[in-house]
């Protein structure tokens, strides 16, 4: 048993900035990950994080009242706006303080952090480095984990890498640590603690299409789901407008904001031909962008009727090199294209999962000692739609946040009142559960029904919306739930079992994909990311409030919550 | 159905704990353009030996999980299209690492040398205000310095860390020359101490293997030569612009 005050689980920029606030705090923290930290889906974002410092030429009269406005129109007015205001003024201190780590910005001619303009925000607030903003701030929070983590005057934090966590310890209703199984020796073993992050991140490989890492399965969300978290706002999945058409690897929205142009097969700028995007243009929400892309594919006018044209030739050798290197260099290797002389083949894709953890705006949830934030959780900052460089300030705002409060929770003196007999028996469970799986001679495998899921899933919960087809997902995801339980054929042994490891994924998998179709079917409007065939109006009489999922004796249950709207009043968008 | 060209994999095989030695399992995997050899990996790994242990994460070359030995290079299997290479496809796991199972090595000792040479800023001002001011062309110089995605690739092809199990190897020592060049780091003196003894810098034999494998073209060889050169200045009358590299 591995003792601690805190467990964060998840390693990527939220929980590590949880780590780093709890070790300031001097509570002894163990960071359980099941990639070493740096291999995170943080590291993956690209574009940047907003913030508004008004560095920029045009961004002198920006404030986080502005950015705040700007979310809340972009989330089609389903985030929580105190939630959101919160975000936004913090974050400008977040900033600062990751450029004081040492994070590269890119600088502006007078040596301050670079700003660019992105989609749906009014002023240009996105400090970016280059187009490998998630890198540069993952390196710069590892670094300063390791900088903490050799301090030796503070409470002692530990970084467990590849722990693999496959339950969340709920006693007499508090949190009080996890189950995890050490993947290179196959060790299953207890975290105990006080409280307990959760900072696991989005879960797109539910989707067949998706910008995510392999990593991203939804297990995370599930873990204390099966355990009494509810989710919140699950059926909003943010499908970004610019993915490689070969393997859905993302082309950043930095290529659109520096001035990147998004044709048809005529050639055409056809976002011009869009009253919600005439004016915006490429600038537009993700959410608009995307489907009118979507649209254009559909009405035959795609390259080969399969996928649009993102050309940044205009913008010349020199901006491309300077601005967007990695991103070119995806190109060519993804897609054998250089956008110095080739327009790059791009469809929408799955990219972001606005719900979540249902957590407030102190990233506590309903189950003592439980807190989340970043992209496992939803407090909701995003409601219906995420803006561009808002995922990278809130897990470092809302990791702050948690860190906070579970470091007061501690201090506050929670108790440890759990037995070691209850400890060794839930331990006892999860190792009866692995050796099960292991030794079932069934022969269904994970990876056909993953695949299947994927299919059913793009199919039928992506850009466009309909009862009558999520009604038949809802039926095969059911099916394929069912051939779940007949798993098996799983190579033995323990040690480096990744075999194993995707197997128990899967069920998590499975188990968001009928909370996304069980909730977007529910929700008969079109709001933000959720578009509706058959409810084409946003419906805010009936559906501006929050859908909640619990589970009630095995099965899905929804009920639905307040927004909180205290700042501003809900307006049609336009752009 | 047109039927697929496939392509043979030849992948090196140890479970230390059951395997007395290593071997090699061939697959044949059907590709088309456009496959790359994690993917291929992942084909066999679902559907022909579930048992193939591997490090995968982000697939489009900036979490670093995937450095392995492809065909007598070291790089990374999710930027390696299997059209590119010729014949049989063969996989080995990263040199001078223990060998955990199969492809998947025990990364500790390369994380440790990290942890040995304070990879972070250390700033000669408190953290307070607004950012500090840096330049663009103070910047620039950072340019690919940051780019490492600490996929171990160089360790793995340095000789020296094949014969020095101290040497601190390309990776770390690329860092510090990454700090040593931020104009706010202000422990230039503390840095090339931490580099100057029998297992730092002067160790390199200045080989470019690291510089031919580095995935994000970091060029640990260059940063090497620049901390040597910054060292033996300081033992000189002579100076030498930090920038000069």
């Amino acid at each position: 048993m591995i003792l601690s005050d805190v467990i964060v689980v998840g390693a990527g920029l939220a929980g590590l900035r949880a780590a780093l606030e709890l070790n300031r705090y001097n509570v002894k923290v163990a960071v359980v990950t099941k990639v070493h930290p740096v291999r995170s889906q943080s590291v993956a974002a690209k574009g940047g994080i907003n913030a508004a410092l008004g560095n920029h030429l045009r961004g002198k009269y920006d404030s986080a009242e502005l950015h705040a406005f700007d979310t809340i129109k972009g989330s089609d007015y389903l985030a929580d706006q105190k939630a959101v205001l919160t975000m936004t003024s913090q974050g400008i201190d977040r900033i600062y303080e990751l450029e004081h780590w040492g994070t590269p910005f890119s600088r502006t001619e007078d040596g301050r952090i670079a700003q660019r303009p992105f989609g749906g925000a009014d002023f240009p607030r996105t400090c970016y480095a280059e187009d490998k903003t998630g890198h540069v701030l993952l390196h710069t929070l590892y670094e300063q984990a390791l900088k903490f983590e050799a301090a030796s005057e503070r409470a002692e934090m530990k970084i467990y890498d590849e722990w693999f966590v496959t339950r969340l310890i709920v006693d007499k209703g508090a949190a009080k640590g996890v189950v995890a199984l050490n993947i290179n020796t196959g060790d299953l073993e207890i975290f105990s603690g006080k409280a307990v992050i959760w900072a696991t991140g989005g879960s797109g490989r539910v989707f067949g299409r998706t910008s995510n890492a392999y990593i991203s399965t939804g297990w995370g969300m599930c873990v204390p789901f099966y355990e009494g978290v509810p989710l919140k706002d699950m059926e909003f999945i943010q499908f970004h407008p610019t993915e490689l058409y070969t393997n859905n690897v993302l082309i950043t929205e930095g290529a659109r904001s520096e001035g990147g142009f998004l044709l048809n097969c005529k050639n055409e700028r056809f976002l011009a031909n869009y009253e919600d995007s005439v004016k915006a243009m490429e600038m537009a929400p993700r959410d608009i962008v995307a489907r009118n892309m979507q649209r254009e594919i559909l009405a035959g006018r795609g390259i080969k009727g399969k996928y649009l044209h993102l050309d940044l030739r205009h913008l010349g050798k020199k901006k491309i090199l300077e601005c967007l290197p990695n991103m070119r260099m995806n190109a060519i290797h993804f897609a054998g294209v250089d956008p110095i002389d080739e327009p790059i083949p791009v469809i929408p894709g799955q990219h972001y999962t606005m719900g979540g953890l249902d957590v407030n705006i102190y990233a506590e949830s309903k189950i003592k000692g439980f807190f989340a934030a970043g992209e496992c959780a939803c407090v909701s900052v995003h409601g219906a739609n995420r803006l561009g460089g808002n995922s990278l300030l809130e897990t470092v705002v809302f990791g702050k946040i948690a860190g906070e409060s579970a470091a007061a929770y501690v201090k506050e003196g929670a108790i440890d009142d759990t037995s070691a007999a209850f400890l060794n028996a839930v331990l006892r469970e999860e190792d009866e559960k692995i050796s099960r799986l292991l030794a079932s001679k069934h022969d269904e495998r994970h990876a056909a029904i993953n695949c299947e899921l994927g299919e059913v899933m793009d199919a039928s919960a992506g850009i466009f919306r309909e009862a009558q087809f999520m009604n038949a997902a809802l039926k095969k995801v059911k099916t394929l739930k069912e051939r779940y339980t007949y798993i098996g054929s799983i190579s033995p042994g323990r040690i480096a079992n990744f075999d194993l490891l995707w197997a128990i994924q899967l069920k998590g998998s499975l188990d968001l994909a009928e909370i996304i179709l069980q909730g977007a079917l529910n929700r008969q409007e079109s709001r933000g990311a959720q578009f509706r065939t058959d409810f084409p109006m946003r419906d805010d009489k009936n559906w501006l409030k929050h859908t909640i999922a619990t589970l009630k004796h095995g099965s899905i249950h929804l009920s639905y919550s307040p927004v909180d709207l205290s700042l501003y009043k809900p307006k049609k968008r336009h752009y | 159905m047109e039927k697929k060209k496939t392509k043979q994999f030849k992948i090196f095989r140890f479970n230390p704990k059951t395997d007395k030695r290593h071997y090699f399992d061939t697959f044949d995997v059907p590709y088309e353009a456009g496959m790359t050899v994690l993917q291929a990996l992942n084909y066999i790994q679902r559907n022909l030996d579930g048992s193939l242990a591997y490090r995968s994460s982000c697939r489009e070359g900036i979490c670093g999980s995937c450095a392995m030995h492809i065909n007598g290079k070291y790089c990374l299997a999710c930027e390696t299209q299997v059209i590119h290479v010729k014949g049989t496809v063969t996989i080995r796991p990263m040199a001078h690492l223990d060998i955990i199972k199969d492809l998947v090595v025990d990364m500790n000792p390369f994380f440790e040398k990290l942890k040995a040479i304070k990879p972070y800023l250390i700033p000669g001002d408190p953290d307070e205000g607004a950012e500090r001011i840096q330049t663009q062309d103070e910047r620039a110089y950072l340019n690919t310095l940051v780019d490492c995605i600490l996929c171990g690739a160089c360790y793995a092809s340095c000789a020296v860390n094949g014969f020095d199990e101290d040497y601190l190897g390309p990776a770390a020592l690329a860092k510090v020359n990454r700090f040593f060049m931020d104009s706010r780091d202000k422990a230039d003196e503390q840095r090339l101490a931490l580099v100057s003894d029998e297992h730092g810098v002067f160790r390199c034999h200045t080989l470019f293997n690291c510089q031919v494998v580095c995935p994000k073209n970091v060029n640990p060889t260059a940063n090497i030569a620049n901390l040597k050169r910054q060292i033996i200045a300081r033992s000189l009358t002579v100076k030498f612009s930090k920038k000069g590299m």
